[in-house]
Formats: C-alpha cells, structure tokens, sequence
C-alpha cells in the first residue's frame, strides 16, 4: 500500500500552450548533439574524431577521471563535428544520422559491480544524478538510497507514467534496487494508480514543486551530510529497464512542444539531443519580437538558439515564449492590466484568476536590489530549510553555515519557484549552484 | 509614448560612461527606469519572473500611507482653526492649510534623503533605489507639525548615511531609517519635539483662553490627578471614538488608528507586510496596557487609562503597521517575527507607562527589537540546525 504526502507549500504557475496528446514521429532532423556541460560532476574527453562512424551507444565523450563513464551516440551516424569555445572546451560534439540505427550491445549481469559498469559505458549511468552537488553520481560511492521520481510538476510538463514507460519501469526499479543497500523510492501523483512491490512508492499531492525529486527526498528521507542519495525520473528508470531486458540501450524520446509561442503545442518523438532548427521547423510563431526557445521548462530549462541549439538535457519538454526585449512598458510599476502575473496582490491579476493560463515574456521585471522583503521565498519552498539564510551563508562562502543550513539537500532546481516570485529579482539558481560547486571544490 | 522613449534614447549616451554628463548616470538611470521598465530580460535560471518588484512593492506602502497623510493634513487644519477659534471654517479651507504646513517637511526630506541617495548610488555605481521613497513620507508623518525644517534636513541626513549607507544601503541597514531620523531629532532637540507647544500648529495666531497643546500621553504623563481625564485642545474629554478616529493633536501622521487601519489592510492584502508581526505586535501591547490597567497606579498616570484607550493614543498603532513590518530591520523567520512583533508591542506599552520620561514608547521599541531581530532570528535558525544534526547519523556526529 502506497503512502501518502502532502505538499502544502509551491506554485502552480499555469501558462498558455498547454500540449495535445498528439504524438508525432520527427522525421526530418538528421543531426543530434550531446552537450558535456549538461553533465556535471566530470570533465569530458573525445572518444571519437570527426568522420568516425558511431552506432547508438558508441562513446562520443568519456570522463577524464573514469574512463569506463561515457556519453555516448543517441543515433547510428557519421560524427560531424566537435565544437570547441574558449579555451578549448567542448561545446558539443555532433552526429549526422544515417544507416538502419543499429545498436551496441551491452552484457549486464545480476550483480552490483558489472551492472554499474555496463550501465556507465552505455551511456546511461550521464542520465541518473546524486545529492549533494546536484551531478552525475561519483565514481566508487554505493548510494544511501535511490529516488525516481514519476512525475514533472513544472509548468507545462507532461505526464511521465505512459504505457511504454510503465512497461519497463519495474523491470529499472529492480535493477536499481541491486544498486544500493538501501531502498528504492517511487514517487507518483496522488491520483495515480500505479504501484509496485520493486520500490517504496509514495503518491505525493500539492502544486509544483512536488514533482522535484529533492522535495521527495526532504519528506521522505533527507540527505545528512556524508550521504549520497541518487536521482532520477521514471522515464530514465524504464530506460534502464529496457536496457537490462535487450542489452541495448535506447535514446529515443518524446519531447513537449509547449508554450504560447508554439503554433500547435504537442509531442514529438524524437532522440536525445535533436537539432532544434529542424526539430521545431514550422513550430514556432512567426513574430515581429524575438522568440525565446527554452530547453525544458520556463522555470529550470536551458536557452538555446533556434538556428544552432540542440535538445539538451533532460531531453522532454521545449517551451517557447516572447523575449521581451522590445516591450518597452511606460511606467511599468504602475500598471494596473490584470494580464501582468503576480502572486501578490499589488498587481490585479488576481482578479482574472491565477489558474487562468498567462502568457508571459522573458522580462526579469524589475531592477536587481538586495533582499528587502523576508518570507516570500518559505512560501513556495517545501523544505525543512530557512532558505533566505542559506542564501546568504552561500552568498558569504561560508561553508561551515551552508552546511548546518542543509546546503547538502537542495539542487539549484529547488530554489526554480523562490527566484520566481522573488521581488529583489536574485539570480537564486545559480547562486545555489555556484555555492555547489565552490563546497565540492573545497571539500572533496 | 514610442516618441518620448525615442528622445530619452536619443539623450542616454551622454550619460553612459564617456559621456557629457556621466556622473549622473544613475540619476539619468533612475529617472529612466521610473519612465519605462527595463527590458532587461533573464540570463540565468528561471526564464520568467512575478511582475512584482521592489518599486511596485514601495509604491503599495506609500498608497498605504496614504489615509493616514490625507486624514493628518486635514487634522492639523482642524486643530489649528479649533484651537484660534475658527472651527467653523470648511474641511477644504482646513486641509489647505495643513497641506501647507507640513508641504516644506515633506518636500526637504525627500530632497535631502533623495539627493544623498543618488550621490551615493553614482560612487557606488549602483542603481537607485526606491527604499527611501517610503522612508520620505514616514519621516513627516511622525514628526510633530512645527519641527523647523532645518532639523529635519540634519536628522535626514544622518539617518540616511550613519544607519542605512554607511551599511550598504537599501536592504542591509539594521535600524529603521524613518525611526532613527525621528530619534535623532528626539534626543538632539527635545524642547522642539516633545511638550506642549509643538503638536498643534498656531501659525503666529493667539489661541483661545482654553486651549491646550499636550498630546493626550503627554497630558497623561504630567497629570497629578488620580483619575486623569484626557482632552482636545479646548479642553474638552475625548471620547473612545475620538481617539479611534484621531481628533486630537500629534504627531501628524499617526493620530488615526481607522486610517492607519485602511492602510493595514492594503499592506495584508496586497501581501507586502507581515500579518505576523502585526497580530502580535498589537497583541503584545494589548496584554501588556491590561495588565498596567489591572496594575495602576497613581506614580504612573499613563496606567490609568484603558488598553483600548491606549491602543488608539500615541504613534503605537501607526509604528505597529508601518514601522515594525519594514522587512529590512524585522525578524525574517515566521517564528521570529512572532517573538519580535509581541515583544515590539510590550516593550512600547512598558516604556509609555512607567518611563515618564518619554511620553511615547512604541519608537524606542521598535528600535531596540530592531537591533535585537537577528538575535531572534540566529536563535530560530539554529533550533532548526540543531534539527538537522540530530537527524545525522551517529558516525558523521562522532567525525
């Protein structure tokens, strides 16, 4: 019998563009591309050179600190490119599809150490995540537990639990449960009637961010420091149970064209890192103002350009919507249009109703300040956390405090909905993730 | 509107950096910003915000100001031409002339706090910013209505630098800035802030025979009597409602608790101030004036008067709502903010009744749970990280 928890603090931020159920094959794109920095925690090397022909799940990239991890080819090809930027990091390494999509071939066996090595040279082991640190799982550390969360509750997401992923999605928890000493934790909707013996399954209710692994793990079991939990999403975890199934791993996906800039929001079906000028050709509305094309969701996604960008990870929404750039509002702060979305009641959105879908630009709306107003953050944030002073134990570099303030528990996803509402306009994300970062560099 | 944004854009190089005028940038800045939002769009994180910002935020407690600056102009006309003689002149003809009295006030605190705010910003290369359009109007609003404007540029001034940037400026300061000009003026000029003949402003005319020009605390705090009456400036008993609605002389802003009401639940509704600290500020005052009223005695006049008489007397209420709730210098843990609102509340009540020195408390304080709102809030942060290292396992206590 599954349990239950109740979310009582978020936001549901509702958005025009809502996706059909329509599921359309993308035939056209030719080209996909992995992007290393989607894949923290390691620094990548090429495994291939330009003109190597790749299979699906062939390496692209490898990590220089382990070379059985890999990145690996979502499509049979031709590698076309490896672009560098400054100072010769890879910005992404791209591959030309071509051929009947054959696959490499992977033998995992039943027990710990091979399933793990099988798992990270079929590119699979990049897709799970751990805490602390928000990166791709160490090299060597048996996690505490295993959290796989079953949906996305941010803006405009799609359901996860489909009949394809339920199809595996046990098969992935078992073999996930090979991998700890601990439990494997499932997390669905409250309305959903999936449950499994293979993994504890809790039904979680309440707004966003209830779908974010990291407000499962802080009701369920919070991370302490010296623990390391791993992370998610039940697509990755019906993946992984395919793969154990067929030996072969899979990157295809469905993505959710979403949001008011999409012409006819639906579901494409694609591969792992497709390039978005052929992906969403004829998607996107043709408007005088510049577009924004997100990577994900408005909340955590990444920008990426229309003409160059590629799906990046984790590979399953693309949300459009204006830039802004043009607006030029006279007099903003005093408006009164009831379409300007507030969670305050200074503006009089609240009169239209804040479940009514909003289109909203890029704007940040407002000048950068320090933090004036108190409490606005605890109201959208559910964790065991005072979240302003964790901020500013970061902001301070002081580790000792970011860590007696639960800096271990928190992805900078986490802190999506705090920098939202935010009034002082505080670039919160990263600020958590650069204060990650700085605490992995001074104490690993 | 496209037209004016053209010439603004026109002029902006000048003052950019190499610019004619580039050391008024951030005034050019402010000014710009004030006319158009920026288009500045997001470059990390979320890639969409609340349309809420800070001068959205401070434009709501000014229009939260409001009631209570309109109903205290009309107050100081009406006390005036009561206390020459004249009461029967019209409501418009009494506004007019407080609108005038306190006009100079108004326009040298903006002026002077403003200016150091933009000369500022310019070395520091920052933005303006908007904190001290509150601060601005607050600072007329709780000075009585004769306070030369000469002392009111000075105590500006220093409150301005000394308490807020001196600290970093809006957002970092750790005193109330209205609250420390007020107690600056409190402590360098008392003859001209406090007493009988500063609160009602007689504008060279001769009152009548029967007036008076104590507030009510202070007729409280120098009555000998033991069953003290408090009265208008004519000598007359004021009533409860009197008292709620605010006809007596004051500081000007601050007599009306029904405005101050009005401006309450802007700032609830709008959700911009904290429900918390006020709900225990009142009920801190609340609790404490019953048990100085079950407690009275004749040493401490300001005891003998009932809680409801006291909630409604003095600055206590406007300094709940509008003093205590600035989110800056308050506590910003919920918790805290319940210990820092009860205690802001008490500790007003305890300084009008048994310091007869000081007719009014509620500024001492709420300076002083100013300076003690971090101690409160270090003490809930650190039951929470108690919390967290109690859940640890043994071994990683033990490293």
């Amino acid at each position: 019998m599954a349990k239950t928890i109740n979310i009582k603090k978020g936001l549901d931020i509702h958005l025009k563009g809502t996706p059909s159920d329509t599921v359309i094959q993308d035939t056209t794109t030719d080209l996909f591309a992995i992007v290393p920095d989607d894949f923290p925690g390691y620094t990548w090397k090429t495994a291939v050179k330009p003109g190597d022909h790749v299979k699906i799940g062939s390496p692209l990239l490898q990590a220089k600190e382990y070379a059985d991890i890999k990145l690996v080819s979502p499509v049979e090809g031709e590698v076309m490119e490896i672009k560098r930027g400054e100072r010769r990091k890879i910005e992404f390494v791209s591959v030309k599809k071509s051929g009947e999509q054959c696959s490499e071939t992977f033998a995992a066996g039943n027990d710990r150490a091979s399933i793990v090595t099988a798992l990270q040279q079929s590119g699979l082991f990049a897709c799970l995540r751990q805490r602390p640190f928000d990166i791709l799982p160490m090299q060597g550390v048996t996690p505490r537990d295993i959290f796989v969360t079953g949906f996305d509750s941010a803006p405009l997401a799609v359901p996860m639990l489909s009949d394809e992923v339920r199809k595996y999605l046990v098969k992935g928890l078992k073999c996930l449960s090979l991998l700890t000493d601990g439990d494997v934790y499932l997390s669905v909707p409250y309305d959903s009637d999936f449950d499994t013996d293979a993994a504890v399954v809790y039904n979680v209710k309440g707004p966003h961010p209830a779908g974010n692994v990291g407000v499962q793990i802080a009701n369920i079991a919070p991370v302490n420091k010296g623990e390391t939990v791993w992370t998610l999403d039940a697509v990755t975890c019906a993946r992984i149970g395919r793969f154990m199934q067929t030996g072969k791993p899979d990157f295809s996906t469905d993505v959710a064209l979403t949001g008011p800039d999409m012409k006819n929001p639906h579901i494409v079906s694609t591969y792992f890192g497709a390039k978005l000028s052929t992906l969403l050709e004829g998607e996107v509305m043709d408007k005088e103002e510049n577009v924004r094309i997100i990577s994900g969701n408005v909340l955590t996604g990444t920008r990426c350009s229309l003409e160059n960008g590629f799906l990046r990870f984790p590979y399953r929404q693309i949300t459009a919507i204006d830039e802004g750039d043009k607006a030029d509002e006279f007099m903003g702060w005093a408006s009164l249009s009831p379409s300007k979305y507030s969670v305050k009641h200074t503006f009089p959105a609240f009169l239209k109703g804040l479940s009514k879908p909003f289109s909203f630009d890029a704007r940040i709306k407002g000048g950068h300040r320090a933090m004036i107003m108190s409490g606005e953050y605890d109201k959208v944030f559910p964790f065991d956390i005072y979240p302003e002073f964790l901020i500013k134990a970061i902001l301070a570099k002081n580790i000792e405090k970011m860590e007696e303030r639960g800096i271990y528990e928190v992805a900078p996803e986490d802190f999506a909905l705090p920098e939202f509402v935010d009034t002082s306009k505080l670039e919160l994300q990263k600020i958590v993730r650069e204060g990650l970062d700085y605490l992995r560099k001074e104490t690993m | 509107m496209k037209g004016l944004k053209k010439k603004i854009d026109k002029i902006k190089p000048n003052f950019e950096k190499g610019g004619k005028y580039e050391k008024l940038h951030s005034v050019f800045d402010g000014f710009y910003t004030f006319l158009f939002t920026p288009n500045e769009t997001s470059k990390s994180g979320v890639h969409i915000h609340d349309s809420n910002d800070s001068k959205r935020t401070m434009i709501t407690v000014v229009i939260a100001l409001l009631p209570c600056c309109l109903f205290g102009m009309w107050n100081i006309g009406y006390e005036h031409f009561k206390a020459i003689g004249e009461a029967d002149k019209s409501m418009f003809d009494m506004f007019v002339y407080g609108l005038f009295a306190v006009l100079p006030q108004i326009l040298t605190a903006y002026i002077v706090g403003l200016g150091i705010e933009f000369i500022v910003a310019q070395m520091r290369g920052h933005e303006i910013q908007e904190g001290f359009l509150v601060s601005g109007i607050l600072i007329p609003m709780i000075c009585p209505v004769d306070t030369p404007v000469w002392m009111l540029a000075i105590a500006v001034a220093f409150a301005v630098i000394f308490v807020k940037e001196v600290f970093g400026g809006t957002g970092y300061n750790f005193l109330n800035v209205a609250l420390a000009t007020r107690a600056f003026l409190f402590f360098s000029y008392p003859s001209k802030m406090s007493g009988d003949g500063v609160f009602v402003s007689l504008g060279g005319a001769a009152p009548v025979d029967s007036y008076t020009g104590a507030t009510p605390l202070g007729q409280l705090a120098a009555s000998t009597t033991p069953d003290p009456v408090v009265t208008d400036v004519l000598g007359n008993p004021l009533s409860l409602s009197d008292m709620f609605f605010g006809f007596y002389p004051g500081s000007w802003g601050e007599t009306s608790t029904f405005c101050i009401l009005i401006g309450a639940a802007i700032l609830l509704f709008t959700g911009i101030a904290s429900w918390r600290i006020m709900l225990s500020g009142f009920a801190g005052g609340l609790l404490m004036s019953l048990l100085a009223f079950e407690l009275s005695s004749d040493l401490y006049p300001v005891t003998m008067i009932n809680p409801w008489e006291q909630l409604c007397l003095g600055g206590f209420a406007f300094a709940i709502v509008f003093m205590a709730t600035d989110p800056v210098t308050a506590c910003r843990t919920n918790i805290g903010k319940y210990i820092y609102g009860f205690l802001i509340g008490a500790v007003a009540m305890v300084i009008r009744c048994y310091n007869t020195g000081y007719p009014e408390g509620a500024m001492l304080a709420v300076l002083l749970m100013n300076c003690f709102a971090p101690l409160i809030d270090y003490c809930v942060v650190n039951a929470n990280v108690r919390r967290r290292l109690r859940r640890a396992p043994a071994k990683i206590e033990n490293d």
